[in-house]
């Protein structure tokens, strides 16, 4: 595999017809051959920042074509990360149907590639973690990576701009990986205990995987929640999720 | 985690900003979430904001809980100890 590849801004068309800027990064090589799925990155609440485009160029390298919304563009449009993210939460954040509307035209982008597969997979941590789950409840997806989010089971304490994912977990479209800190509060172990039983009960594909020693945002290398033997392991994990489910 | 939770609250008063220049502040935004910089899994973050002038015009602070609590104790030791009549 070749570890040569390309990465630009792009626009995509997302939830109502918005132009959105995207991130996309793509392997080198034949670029009109149906030969390779593609991976939706949901940034993080902190936002469309260095860290996540470096797991969108990561993807790339693993060989899939890779693209992460920016989905502040329309509060900050040209903003820098933290800003934009500040703007975006000081407005009430991203609703849950504006992120399904961007992840699609995400999908719908790297469908369109000469190089797709069909296939396409989405991964998110922390806010993206739920975000990540609630696209494959409302899109047609082949795999999906939930990193830690929050707020997919258990209950969401009042006033929050948001839900939980229970209601919409029935409709579920893909196998999901997800990846845990033992250590975590929210989601704390019960929670993810909650979301295993719900996917048991209804029959769907999913492997987790909890780490001692490590609680939330352990992927986050800049940060103290870093956990270098949980995320390496993760890392593996996410790469023969991917490859079995997007080949 | 990212809590969702934020509170906010109108200002009037002037921050020195991005570039090293005053502006008008409008609006405060306060949450305790996910720092950037500060080197903590969670801080009390304070915006004080011109939305208007776009969403670079902001000052910034992420601070431990317990440093948050010790600058709300300082803010209204200050108010306190402010002569009857100054206050407006």
């Amino acid at each position: 595999m070749s570890d040569t590849l390309s990465a630009a801004t792009v626009t995509i068309t997302g939830a109502g017809d918005d132009e959105v800027e995207a991130y996309l990064a793509r392997p080198e090589g034949a670029q009109d051959a149906p030969s390779r799925g593609g991976v939706v990155v949901i940034h993080h609440m902190p936002g469309y920042d260095r860290a996540t485009k470096e797991m969108v160029r990561r993807f790339a390298e693993l060989g899939y074509d890779a693209i992460c919304p920016n989905l502040y563009v329309r509060e900050a449009p040209g903003a820098d990360p933290d800003d934009a993210a500040a703007a975006a939460r000081a407005q009430g954040g991203v609703p849950d149907d504006r992120l399904v509307g961007d992840v699609g035209g995400a999908a719908a982008y790297l469908r369109a590639l000469g190089t797709s597969n069909g296939k396409v997979g989405v991964i998110g941590h922390c806010s993206g973690g739920r975000h990540a789950v609630l696209a494959a409840c409302r899109l047609d997806l082949q795999a999906a990576v939930d990193c830690y989010g929050a707020f997919v089971t258990g209950e969401v304490p009042p006033e929050r701009p948001i839900t939980n994912l229970v209601d919409q977990l029935p409709h579920l479209s893909a196998p999901l990986l997800g990846l845990f800190g033992n250590e975590d509060t929210h989601p704390s172990p019960e929670e993810v205990d909650e979301l295993e039983q719900i996917l048991r009960d209804q029959g769907s594909a999913y492997e987790f995987h909890r780490y001692d020693d490590a609680g939330h945002a352990l992927f986050t290398v800049d940060r103290p929640s870093y956990r270098v033997a949980a995320a390496n392991d993760g890392w593996e994990r996410i790469a023969a999720f991917f490859d079995t489910q997007l080949a | 985690m990212c809590t969702y939770t934020t509170e906010t609250a109108s200002m009037d008063g002037s921050a020195k900003g991005p570039g090293g220049a005053w502006f008008h502040v409008t609006d405060a935004t306060v949450y305790y979430d996910h720092p950037v910089h500060a080197m903590a899994d969670h801080t009390l973050n304070i915006d004080l904001a011109d939305p208007s002038r776009g969403p670079g015009a902001r000052v910034a602070l992420e601070l431990t809980a317990s440093s948050a609590r010790e600058l709300v104790t300082a803010i209204e030791a200050a108010l306190a100890a402010v002569p009857r009549g100054l206050l407006t």
